[in-house]
């Protein structure tokens, strides 16, 4: 009994430690007084005059537009990269690249965002949204590789050998069997990239440029002339719709286990 | 072994005739991985619409050598020729060959009937045509009813079978099977054996099988191929397989038998009279009648299967050649045949098999009884390889 009483005290020790941040910013961004820290009453104000803030909703934009390029450029290099790794075992350098394609993984952020600059200066390209977006795809990537890499290690190759018996040459197979098969961990990828671009500040400020200010630099220059209950209320929309995506993956990841599941049973009394 | 059920077995031996031309010719093809030769040398023939088995343990060769057909792999030497033509460098989606996956290698995604119109899809024949040859794919392997399930909504018989008509719809000059039975339980693996036999018989097409599994080979096969590390042992049909080993390996391979090891004692055939071959095992003396390049002095083995040994508890007339005395050390009871394993005064262990006509509670002999063990000159065989 004691025990259960010692479990359930961690148990909430640990809960708040990680979401009473989040509930504060959440209850402040309803708040009616314009000062963060005193409580003034329910208002649904800085919702309303958070769409009236052109810099704020231009950063919102950039960032939605940089997320969805960088994410999907990276689904697609690290989509190849992983079938390189996986599928073609015997080349020159193979332990090597597939070391480096972790190294992004651990590698400081603020090392990655430096080097990118350098880059980027080296080459004489001017900074803005573009540079912005290869920066992300160059660390999206990594991650993308790794969730389709695990995949494709349990995927049955039989199954392409199958198709090129059956007359399909390996680029159509690739598109008629294999990407169909392995588009669960290509979602799930780039659903990954999305997010780590969409949180992304520390890279993005090394490597952007006059006009393509994202969500999270914004927010964070703002909040150095102090915080308004605007940058609450739309942190609330981001928590929110993160949310909605967890909930809404995990739904979908429940319904084909289940009508796996269901499948198997169906296959059983029939046989 | 061989049963005679199912189709009337048709005279077809092709390869007896020397005029006849192979459809598909292995020609001193070898195939290494790295350091490993999975293929060593290997020449082979297979005739049109033959039946043909490769037999082997697992690691001899014999997926190797098919995959190298299917163009899955290409020889490191040697060619494969396909009436006649080289195909070496056709890549497998251009093979005239269809191959069924021991795994199945249904697309989970597709319908039944999509994956059985895969192949007809690649070649872009009219929808019609599709349609209606998918149709009779499904009718041929009974599956109608369940065109419209998905691979994961079957038994593991009904994906069987999906394979099959999938490989089966674009109808390839050669069928190549991947261990096609080996996830089935034993009485469904039997029908199939003979559906199988039915279907290659009736489609009159050449198929070739890959198996681990005796008695699934001496089934269905015309000829057999037994393999052993890359190369082949013996070609030979079920029968002259199983009554004519060429060697110990396959005679060992191939079903249950005595191997007794021995030295030539005398050969008949030098005193002028023709046939029998004198061995001396230990002790115990054969007598066989053969013909045999082996001379006096050569060390042996002499073979006989266990169902063509007698036992009694009464002493033969002759003991001096072919009897062997001694206790019954265990009995396999198989339902249809029990096995008697018998042990000689020095320890060794000779087997025979007796078809058990009567009921279980009359049979007059037990364990620890003493027996006598016999076979006729003809029973058995020298092997000298």
């Amino acid at each position: 009994m004691k025990s259960h009483r010692f479990d359930a005290t961690v148990l909430t020790l640990g809960f708040a430690f990680l979401y009473i941040p989040i509930i504060i910013l959440v209850v402040y961004s309803f708040n009616a007084s314009r000062l963060v820290t005193v409580w003034g009453g329910f208002s649904l104000n800085w919702y309303t005059t958070m769409w009236s803030n052109e810099g704020l909703m231009d950063a919102a934009w950039v960032t939605a537009r940089v997320g969805v390029i960088s994410a999907t450029l990276g689904t697609i290099l690290g989509t190849l990269a992983a079938l390189t790794l996986v599928r073609f075992v015997r080349f020159p350098g193979r332990m090597l690249f597939s070391g480096m394609i972790y190294a992004p993984l651990v590698m400081p952020e603020v090392i990655t965002g430096l080097s990118m600059l350098l880059l980027f200066v080296a080459l004489g390209i001017d900074r803005g949204f573009w540079t912005v977006i290869i920066a992300h795809t160059t660390f999206t990537m990594c991650y993308v590789a790794i969730v389709v890499q695990s995949r494709l290690l349990t995927f049955d190759r039989s199954l392409e050998e199958a198709a090129l018996d059956l007359g399909c040459p390996p680029v159509k197979t690739f598109f008629k069997i294999t990407l169909p098969l392995i588009m669960p961990a290509v979602v799930a990828g780039w659903m990954l990239a999305f997010t780590l671009s969409l949180d992304d500040l520390v890279i993005a400020s090394f490597n952007t440029g006059p006009g393509a200010t994202t969500l999270p630099i914004k927010i964070y220059s703002q909040v150095r002339l102090g915080v308004t209950p605007e940058i609450n209320a739309i942190c609330t929309i981001l928590i929110g719709l993160v949310t909605l995506g967890v909930i809404a993956t995990s739904i979908s990841t429940k319904r084909t286990e289940l009508r796996r599941i269901r499948d198997e049973h169906e296959a059983a009394r029939g046989a | 072994m061989a049963k005679s059920l199912g189709p009337v077995k048709r005279k077809f031996s092709p390869w007896t005739d020397p005029s006849a031309v192979p459809f598909i010719r292995f020609e001193n093809v070898t195939k290494r991985f790295g350091t490993f030769t999975a293929v060593n040398d290997l020449t082979l023939d297979i005739y049109e619409r033959e039946f043909f088995s490769l037999l082997g343990p697992s690691g001899c060769g014999k997926t190797t050598l098919m995959r190298m057909l299917a163009g899955f792999e290409e020889p490191t030497s040697g060619r494969i020729l396909l009436q006649g033509k080289d195909i070496s460098g056709v890549p497998p989606y251009r093979r005239p060959t269809n191959m069924m996956f021991q795994s199945y290698a249904l697309f989970p995604h597709m319908s039944v009937e999509k994956n059985i119109a895969f192949g007809l899809e690649q070649d872009n024949l009219p929808k019609g045509e599709i349609s209606a040859r998918v149709e009779e794919m499904l009718k041929l392997v009974k599956l109608d009813q369940f065109a419209k399930r998905k691979p994961a909504q079957l038994s593991g018989g009904q994906r069987q079978r999906v394979a099959l008509a999938r490989s089966l719809a674009k109808r390839p000059k050669v069928l190549l099977l991947d261990e096609p039975l080996g996830a089935l339980d034993k009485k469904l693996r039997e029908e199939t054996q003979f559906e199988l036999m039915d279907i290659q018989h009736t489609l009159g097409l050449t198929f070739l099988i890959v198996t681990h599994d005796q008695e699934e080979a001496m089934t269905v096969s015309d000829r057999i191929a037994v393999m052993d590390k890359g190369i082949i042992m013996q070609v030979a049909t079920p029968a002259e397989i199983y009554e004519a080993p060429s060697s110990r390996y396959v005679a060992d391979f191939i079903g249950d038998i005595n191997i007794l090891e021995g030295t030539i004692s005398k050969t008949e055939a030098a005193l002028g009279a023709p046939g029998a071959i004198h061995i001396d095992s230990d002790g115990i003396a054969v007598k066989v009648e053969q013909e045999c390049q082996a001379v006096q002095g050569d060390k042996v083995a002499f073979a006989v299967r266990p169902e063509k040994v007698r036992i009694s508890p009464e002493q033969p007339a002759d003991t001096s050649v072919n009897a062997v005395y001694g206790e019954v050390w265990d009995i396999g009871y198989l339902g249809d045949f029990s096995v008697f394993l018998v042990r000689t005064a020095d320890g060794r262990i000779v087997r025979a098999a007796q078809a058990n006509v009567s009921r279980l509670v009359d049979r007059p002999i037990t364990f620890g009884d003493m027996v006598w063990l016999t076979w006729s000159a003809d029973a058995g065989l020298v092997l000298t390889r």
